[in-house]
C-alpha cells in the first residue's frame, strides 16, 4: 500500500449530504476484476447521462476539477453497502483524500486498508472549504497528515482522524502481516475459548436431501 | 462486584483477543459468511499463496447475482455466470461448505445464516455485506466489512475493531394492527437520520421490540446499517431460543439446554450506561413509505412530501427539489396520490415466511394494477410457502413467483426497474438508480406494498385489512 504524508492538488467540493456507495459505484461495475481498474465507473450515473454523455454541470466534469485529487463532500460520505469498489472507484480516478463532516463506517474502514485518507472536519469548515473552492476553482489545496491540517487559500484547519488510521497511513502497513505477529496469542485465545463456549462450534448439520 | 455491562460490552469481553495500546482491539470471529462479491478477497489470498485459516467457521452463499426469475440453471450473462462460477471455485478450493444454486437450503445470506442455526446469540459474525447487521437480532455481534477485511478474517479469522459507542433506542408500547418491524425501523431512521447511529452498537430494547417476532426482529437490525449503525442488537429471550432449537447447526440436546443457559446471561444488566439513548413510542409509529433518494426521507402514509418553497434552510431546500425531481413527485404532493408502475416483494430485508403472509394476507382475493416480483428469501421458504398456498395467491393476483436471491433489490442478476419506473418496494435502500439506472424506489413493509399493487398507488394497509386475518 502506498504512504501518505502531504498531498497538494485541486479540490473538488461534491456539495451532498449520504452520499452512497451506490451513487460513488453503481453496482454493475463491481464484476470487473481489481487490475482493470474502476476509475471510470466511479460516480458514473452522476458523471455521465443515460447516453453516455458527461453531464457538463456535474462538478467533477468541470475543467479545474477534473483532475481533482481531493474531494470535499457532505456529511455522512460513503454510507450504504459496504462495497470496496467506492474506494476502487476514487482511488484509481486518482482521488487520494476525501474531507467531510463524517463518513460511513464501512467505507472509511475500506479508505485506510486502500490508502485512501478520510479527513473529517467540522460541518461549518466544510463549507467554509466548499465556499472557497467555488470562488477559486483552481486552487490547490494541501492535506497534512502528520500535522493533520488543511490548508486552503489563506486558512488552515484541523482535521481529525482515528490515530490508527493516521499511523497505518503514514507508514502504509499492511494489516495481516501484523496480525500473523499475534498468531500465539491467536491460538491461546481459540484454545480457552473452546472450553468457556462450547456451543459457538457449528455442529455438522443432519443430511439433507440433495446437499 | 462487577461493574454493570451491557450486552454490548459483555459480546466485546468475550471475543478480544489483544487491546493494543493505541485502542484497537483484535476479535476473535465465530462465523464468517462469503458470497459471489467476495470474489475480490479470494484473489487477494491466491496473490499471497495462502489458504483460509478456519474453513469449518467459513460459510459460502451465492445470492447476489443468482437468477431470481426463469431457468435458474443457464445463465445468458457471462459475467454474471462468472460470479456465481468463482464462489463454487473457492469454496471448493478452500473446504468452504457451500449454499449454492441447487442446494434446496440455498437463499440470502442474512436469511439462510438464522434459519440455518449457524446464527446464534453471543457470536461475532462478519460478512463482506452491510446487512449483516441482520444477525443481531438473535443476539450476535454482527457487523459488514469491506473486501480487504474479508481477505483478514479469511487468513487470520479475526478482525481489528476499535470499540464502538454504545446506542440504546427503546420502542415501548404497542403497535397497532398494520404496523410491521419495518415501519418501526423506517421511524427510528426518519428520528435520528441516515447517519443518526454512525459509529455506533445499537441495542433495540422496550416492550414493543420484545413483542416482535424473530423474523420482525431480523428485519429491523438489517435496517441498521440505514441508520450508519455499526451493528444492532436485541438481547436474547425465549422466543430466540424457541426459534433456535432444533435448528439443523444450533446445538442439540443437552448441549442445547447449556447453550440457552450461557444466552440466558447476556442481556443487558440493569443499571447499565449507554452513550445514547432514544426512545420512542409505539403507538405514535403508522405505517411508513419512503418519498425520497435516502432512507430517511420516510413520512407517514397519510402525510404528504415536502414543498421545498417552504423550507427555509437553503441547502436542505435544494436537497429536496433534487431528490423530488429524480422521483419525478410534484412538491407538497399527497403520498397517496403517487401512483407505482411496480412491486417488489424480498430482500433481506423483507423475505422471510411472515413477510410473505403478511403480503399474501392483503393480496388474498385481490388482482394487482401493477406488475411485481414476489422472491422469497431462501429456497426453504419458497417450499414452506408453496405448502402453505402463498405462491397460488400471488400468482392469482398477478404477480410473479420467483426465486430466492438479492432480485430486484440491488439488481445484481440483472433483474431491474427499468428507467423512471416507480417501485413500492420490501427492499433497504431507496438510494438513486440502486434497482437500476433512474429507477425510483420507494421502500415500506411487505403488508404496505401489496396495499400498492392491489391500488396502484401508495396506500393505507389497514383499511385493505378490515375483516381479514393479518
Amino acid at each position: 500500500m502506498d504512504k501518505f504524508t502531504r498531498l497538494t492538488a485541486t479540490a473538488c467540493p461534491l456539495d451532498v449530504a449520504n452520499l452512497n456507495t451506490d451513487q460513488i459505484i453503481p453496482a454493475r461495475f463491481l464484476k470487473r476484476p481489481r487490475a482493470s481498474g474502476f476509475g471510470e465507473a466511479l460516480l458514473h450515473d452522476l458523471r455521465f447521462d443515460a447516453e453516455g454523455r458527461e453531464r457538463p454541470d456535474f462538478a467533477l466534469n468541470r475543467p479545474p476539477w477534473r483532475g481533482a485529487r481531493i474531494i470535499v463532500g457532505g456529511r455522512n460520505f460513503g454510507c450504504g453497502s459496504s462495497r470496496e469498489g467506492a474506494v476502487y472507484a476514487l482511488y484509481d480516478y486518482g482521488i487520494r483524500c476525501v474531507i467531510a463532516p463524517s463518513f460511513g463506517d464501512i467505507f472509511s474502514g475500506n479508505a485506510v486498508q486502500n490508502g485512501l485518507l478520510t479527513a473529517v472536519v467540522s460541518d461549518g469548515d466544510a463549507a467554509e472549504i466548499m465556499a472557497t473552492l467555488a470562488h477559486a476553482p483552481e486552487l490547490a489545496v494541501t492535506v497534512d497528515l502528520e500535522q493533520q491540517t488543511i490548508l486552503c487559500g489563506n486558512r488552515s484547519y484541523r482535521f481529525a482522524i482515528d490515530p490508527v488510521c493516521r499511523h497505518r497511513l503514514l507508514e502504509g502497513l499492511d494489516d495481516i502481516a501484523l496480525t500473523k505477529s499475534y498468531r500465539d496469542r491467536i491460538s491461546a485465545f481459540k484454545a480457552s475459548d473452546q472450553r468457556r463456549r462450547p456451543w459457538a462450534a457449528p455442529v455438522l448439520g443432519p443430511a439433507v436431501p440433495g446437499s | 462486584m462487577n461493574d454493570p455491562r451491557t450486552l454490548i460490552d459483555k459480546l466485546w469481553a468475550a471475543h478480544e483477543i489483544v487491546r493494543r495500546e493505541d485502542g484497537e482491539s483484535l476479535l476473535w470471529v465465530d462465523r464468517h459468511y462469503v458470497h459471489e462479491g467476495s470474489f475480490h478477497a479470494f484473489s487477494r489470498l491466491a496473490e499471497r499463496g495462502t489458504g483460509v485459516a478456519e474453513p469449518g467457521l467459513t460459510f459460502a452463499v451465492a445470492d447476489h447475482y443468482v437468477p431470481t426469475r426463469g431457468p435458474r440453471h443457464h445463465i445468458a450473462n457471462p459475467e454474471i455466470a462468472r460470479m456465481v462460477r468463482q464462489i463454487e471455485e473457492n469454496a471448493a478450493k478452500h473446504g468452504i461448505r457451500l449454499f449454492g444454486l441447487d442446494d434446496p437450503r440455498q437463499g440470502i445470506v442474512h436469511v439462510v445464516g438464522p434459519e440455518q442455526g449457524l446464527t446464534l446469540p453471543g457470536l461475532l459474525i462478519v460478512c463482506g455485506d452491510s446487512h449483516t447487521s441482520t444477525h443481531g437480532a438473535l443476539g450476535a455481534y454482527a457487523f459488514g466489512i469491506g473486501a480487504s477485511e474479508v481477505a483478514h478474517v479469511l487468513i487470520t479469522q479475526t478482525i481489528w475493531q476499535r470499540r464502538p459507542k454504545t446506542m440504546r433506542i427503546t420502542v415501548d408500547g404497542h403497535a397497532a394492527p398494520g404496523v410491521a418491524a419495518k415501519d418501526i425501523a423506517l421511524a427510528i431512521i426518519a428520528h435520528i437520520g441516515a447517519g443518526g447511529a454512525t459509529g455506533c452498537a445499537v441495542e433495540y430494547a422496550g416492550s414493543a421490540i420484545k413483542a416482535l417476532s424473530i423474523e420482525g426482529r431480523l428485519t429491523l437490525c438489517n435496517m441498521s446499517i440505514e441508520a450508519g449503525a455499526r451493528c444492532g442488537m436485541i438481547a436474547p429471550d425465549d422466543a430466540t431460543f424457541a426459534y433456535l432449537q432444533d435448528r439443523p447447526y444450533a446445538p442439540h440436546g443437552p448441549d442445547f439446554d447449556r447453550a440457552v443457559e450461557a444466552w440466558s446471561t447476556l442481556a443487558t444488566d440493569g443499571d447499565a450506561r449507554f452513550d445514547r439513548e432514544v426512545a420512542l413510542e409505539a403507538a405514535n409509529i403508522a405505517p411508513i413509505v419512503t418519498w425520497g433518494t435516502s432512507p430517511e426521507d420516510a413520512l407517514p402514509i397519510d402525510a404528504s412530501v415536502p414543498d421545498p418553497a417552504r423550507e427555509p434552510d437553503e441547502a436542505r431546500a435544494r436537497y429536496l427539489r433534487e431528490a423530488l425531481d429524480y422521483m419525478g413527485i410534484a412538491p407538497g404532493r399527497k403520498l397517496t396520490e403517487i401512483a407505482v408502475d411496480r412491486v417488489f416483494i424480498g430482500s433481506c430485508t423483507n423475505s422471510r415466511i411472515e413477510d410473505l403472509r403478511a403480503a399474501a394476507a392483503v393480496l388474498a382475493g385481490r388482482t394487482s394494477k401493477v406488475p411485481g416480483l414476489v422472491s422469497p428469501g431462501s429456497s426453504l421458504i419458497k417450499r414452506q410457502a408453496e405448502e402453505e398456498g402463498l405462491d397460488r395467491i400471488f400468482r392469482a393476483a398477478g404477480l410473479e413467483w420467483g426465486e430466492s436471491g438479492c432480485s430486484m433489490c440491488v439488481g445484481m442478476n440483472g433483474d431491474l426497474v427499468a428507467p423512471g419506473e416507480r417501485c413500492a418496494s420490501t427492499t433497504n435502500r431507496n438510494f438513486r438508480g440502486r434497482q437500476g439506472p433512474g429507477a425510483r424506489t420507494h421502500l415500506m413493509s411487505p403488508a404496505m406494498v401489496a396495499a400498492a399493487a392491489v391500488t396502484g398507488r401508495l396506500s393505507d394497509v389497514r383499511p385493505l385489512l378490515a375483516g381479514r386475518k393479518a
